[in-house]
């Protein structure tokens, strides 16, 4: 369904320019689960961005590669194409929820504009945003469609962020990193939430995260990322208990486990 | 690079005027057998309705718009600084108290002011420039006062304070230098405000007293013949223009500069 | 809300009561002869000068002719100088067209306004964004005198279209509606001369918060929704952009009335801002201190309808 190859992305700086991707090749299939796993500026929010040309191209420029969606080229598909598959085809959940809705209208009124949007067969608004926010798990959601924004506590805010995401029936969700801004009791309930509605829906989901810990579990297959180059491919169990790459073998040490002894935590070089 | 060009314009003619030489030739010469010329290679502006050139008078105009320019925004500059430094370091009450004295002066309608006490006290370039500078100080004040504000809590001062520095000393050696772009800007976005102001006094007849020559009274004067002498009213108004485009557009760039350094 | 609304009539009284008393000081304490006939003019008996001084309430203290001025505004009893007639009726008979003036050229302002400053922070960085910010400046640096003399002598001269005052003198319209239409011509191009400042800070205003705000999450969101850039600039980062433009308005006022001192004398509108030149030149300054406080309380008001409307914009904006 969707096939990333050698995709290759610059940033533009007054000192030149500077190479996120270099050469990524993913894929991934039908209600498939893909991770992303890196550290910071290994490069797979750029990668995630990339695939519906989110990245502001004043600083990022797109140097080579193609990107494939149910057979189309997104890199050179027309600005009207591009907005049908945005949302529609393919939908996103970003880190911060705080920050990623729109402070200044109502959720109702948000939720409403992604249904009347690509989902002109429903005639209930209201009803369809009440029932996906029961989806995600919000408590009594009928009086929360007046709310705004920052009257939801952190947690719900992703729900929200979800249930709109979901409203428009996309193939495939790209989540960037959709736990890391919560607490931990919090994120256990979100994921599981999704992987619910994942396989309800028959949706595809990349999923984007720094943390190997939660990807057991949801995510089939894993690319593990350093340096803006997919280092290690696979299988999740395969690359966890057999990891080939010095990086991934680090990074699965760096996971703390219960009953461990270690008095440091073993640490990798960084990223420059 | 506009603004360089722009400058040196600015500069150029307040030079010319300062050294008190007389360009093409007299300001004042008034000779009706040359009224209402079109420009032409003797005159090359035109001349008014008393034969005087008004390249001359043009030249000498632009001296007394810059003056006005200059003077009026120091005058508002120094009040500002004061009352926005005292509000803002003090805080508290005086703040309070300096602010709604702020607010209530903000409502009265500027150049009504401005008109009402020149027109009662007299239009000399002093009493022009210092009213001028008298209603333009709010913007500075609120400015300094945010300033202050924000670099009363910083480490720097807080470390100052606790070394037992006394108020002035912190303000001069402290604040001030931190607070100088900002200020900076704001001082060389008023000065074509205030050559603005100067330009409309003049042109109701309230500004500098002919026979000096001000921009805004050449267009005066040539209000009457307006339908046929389009060159009085064209040359003086392109010269108020391209003053004040320069200064907006050097403060504009002072700006750009100075919040991509901070 | 009424909470925050009765505060802010409490605080707007005070106000005015400052600005009345400054600008009765100012008014009476300049130098020159309060008679409107001259000081030594040798026709005036000291009799009459006498009884006009009793009648303006000038041989009393300062502050007597304050409270006495004040009463006399509040009772309608306060009269001009010049023609001996109610101060506010003087003003009453202006203020429709100097209101339909002002909203004019806040509406003009607003909209160009607006489209200027979007327009130049959707393409921050490029050509058009420079192109915006010039015409801004240059529209500030525009003297307003000159540019009505341009136009005045283009429309007047080139076409011969009737431009000055309310209605075009000695024509007959056929109807109320083609009488309306010119008098919205006439209103027109005093209005949009007097935006020209309006929309160059306006416009600059807005691209600086429009840019901050087009850096925000919630704009990738929008766009990742797949909804046209067009929908993204005016319906996500303008509402989130608006509101100090907004709260801004109630300030242009004072502005507006100021500037269209020049603008009303050159098109020969009755408007306040004449009125208040007329004034000053006759020193009749009944009229000037009734007009600097009708003003004031114009803009108090502008500012309190201003602080409510940007409430209403975004609701975060809590009254306090």
């Amino acid at each position: 369904m969707l096939k990333i190859k050698d995709l290759q992305i610059g940033f533009s700086t007054p000192a030149g320019i500077a190479p996120a991707l270099k050469g990524v090749s993913l894929e991934i299939g039908r209600g498939e689960t893909l991770a992303i796993v890196g550290e910071s500026g290994s490069g797979k929010s750029v990668t995630a961005l990339a695939i519906t040309r989110l990245l502001p191209t004043p600083p990022a420029i797109y140097q080579g590669g193609s990107i494939t969606f149910e057979g189309r080229d997104l890199l050179t598909a027309s600005d009207a194409e591009l907005r049908k598959v945005r949302g529609g085809k393919i939908a996103y959940i970003f880190q911060e929820p705080s920050t990623s809705l729109n402070p200044v209208y109502s959720i109702r009124s948000q939720m409403a504009e992604m249904i009347q949007l690509h989902r002109p067969d429903v005639t209930d608004i209201n009803a369809e945003i009440i029932r996906w926010l029961d989806a995600v798990g919000i408590v009594d959601p009928a009086t929360r469609l007046n709310d705004y924004p920052h009257q939801l506590s952190g947690g719900m805010q992703q729900r929200v962020m979800i249930a709109m995401a979901l409203s428009a029936r996309p193939d495939l969700l790209i989540a960037d990193e959709p736990t890391t801004a919560l607490d931990v009791t919090i994120q256990k309930q979100i994921l599981e939430k999704l992987r619910e509605l994942q396989r309800d829906l028959n949706m595809a989901v990349m999923l984007i995260t720094h943390n190997f810990a939660i990807i057991r579990g949801l995510a089939r297959n894993v690319a593990v990322m350093y340096r803006g180059e997919i280092v290690e491919y696979g299988e999740t169990e395969q690359v966890l208990s057999n990891p080939q790459h010095s990086y991934t073998k680090a990074l699965i040490a760096c996971i703390p486990r219960l009953g461990d002894h270690r008095h440091r935590l073993p640490t990798i070089e960084s990223n420059p | 690079m506009v603004i360089v060009f722009f400058a040196l314009i600015a500069g150029g003619s307040l030079l010319l005027s300062a050294t008190g030489h007389d360009w093409p030739c007299d300001p004042n010469l008034t000779n009706l057998e040359l009224k209402l010329l079109p420009p032409s290679p003797q005159h090359w502006l035109g001349t008014d309705n008393l034969g005087r050139d008004v390249l001359s008078r043009m030249m000498h105009g632009a001296s007394i718009s810059l003056t006005v320019g200059l003077i009026a925004v120091a005058v508002s500059l120094g009040i500002g600084m004061v009352v926005g430094a005292i509000a803002g370091y003090f805080g508290g009450i005086i703040d309070q108290i300096l602010m709604r004295a702020v607010d209530a002066l903000l409502c009265f309608p500027t150049f009504f002011l401005i008109l009402t006490v020149v027109a009662l006290l007299g239009p000399s370039l002093l009493n022009i420039v210092i009213v001028i500078g008298l209603v333009s100080w709010t913007g500075t004040a609120r400015l300094v006062r945010s300033e202050f504000l924000t670099l009363r809590e910083t480490e720097y001062v807080k470390g100052a304070r606790v070394l037992g520095q006394n108020a002035w000393h912190i303000i001069t050696r402290h604040i001030l230098p931190n607070a100088a772009a900002p200020i900076l800007v704001t001082a060389v976005l008023g000065i074509p405000d205030a050559i603005l102001q100067e330009a409309g006094l003049s042109f109701l007849g309230f500004g500098v007293q002919p026979p000096q020559a001000t921009w805004g009274n050449i267009i005066a004067d040539g209000k009457t013949y307006l339908l046929d002498a389009w060159w009085l009213n064209l040359f003086p108004g392109l010269a108020i223009l391209i003053a004040s485009l320069s200064f907006y557009l050097a403060g504009d760039a002072l700006r750009e500069a100075a919040e991509s350094r901070s | 809300m009424i909470s925050f609304i009765i505060r802010r009539l409490a605080l707007s009284v005070v106000l005015l009561f400052i600005i009345s008393i400054i600008s009765f000081f100012i008014v009476t304490l300049t130098p020159g002869s309060p008679y409107p006939w001259g000081e030594l003019n040798p026709k005036i008996s000291a009799e009459v000068k006498a009884n006009f001084r009793k009648k303006f309430h000038l041989d009393r203290p300062l502050h007597e002719q304050y409270a006495l001025i004040m009463r006399d505004l509040f009772t309608g009893n306060l009269r001009s100088i010049k023609d001996d007639r109610p101060v506010i009726s003087r003003i009453l008979e202006r203020l429709p067209a100097t209101v339909a003036l002002n909203l004019t050229a806040i509406v003009i302002s607003l909209s160009f306004g607006t489209l200027l400053g979007v327009y130049a922070a959707r393409y921050n960085g490029h050509w058009q964004d420079a192109l915006g910010s010039f015409i801004a400046f240059l529209f500030i640096a525009l003297p307003g005198f000159w540019i009505t003399y341009m136009v005045v002598i283009a429309l007047v001269k080139g076409f011969g279209v009737p431009i000055l005052g309310t209605h075009s003198y000695g024509i007959e319209f056929p109807n109320s509606f083609a009488s309306g239409l010119d008098t919205l011509w006439h209103l027109l191009l005093p209005a949009t001369i007097l935006a020209l400042g309006g929309i160059a800070s306006q416009s600059r205003y807005l691209r600086a918060t429009m840019i901050e705000s087009l850096r925000e999450d919630y704009i990738r969101t929008a766009r990742s929704k797949g909804l046209s850039e067009e929908i993204v600039l005016y319906k996500h980062a303008l509402r989130n952009s608006i509101r100090p433009i907004i709260a801004g308005i109630g300030m242009v006022l004072p502005a507006l009335i100021g500037g269209a001192v020049v603008i009303e004398t050159i098109f020969a509108y009755p408007g306040m801002g004449r009125l208040g030149y007329e004034a000053v030149l006759e020193r009749d300054y009944p009229t000037l201190v009734a007009l600097n406080f009708v003003v004031a309380a114009l803009v108090l008001l502008g500012n309190l309808i201003s602080d409510l409307l940007s409430a209403a914009v975004d609701p975060r904006v809590r009254l306090e």
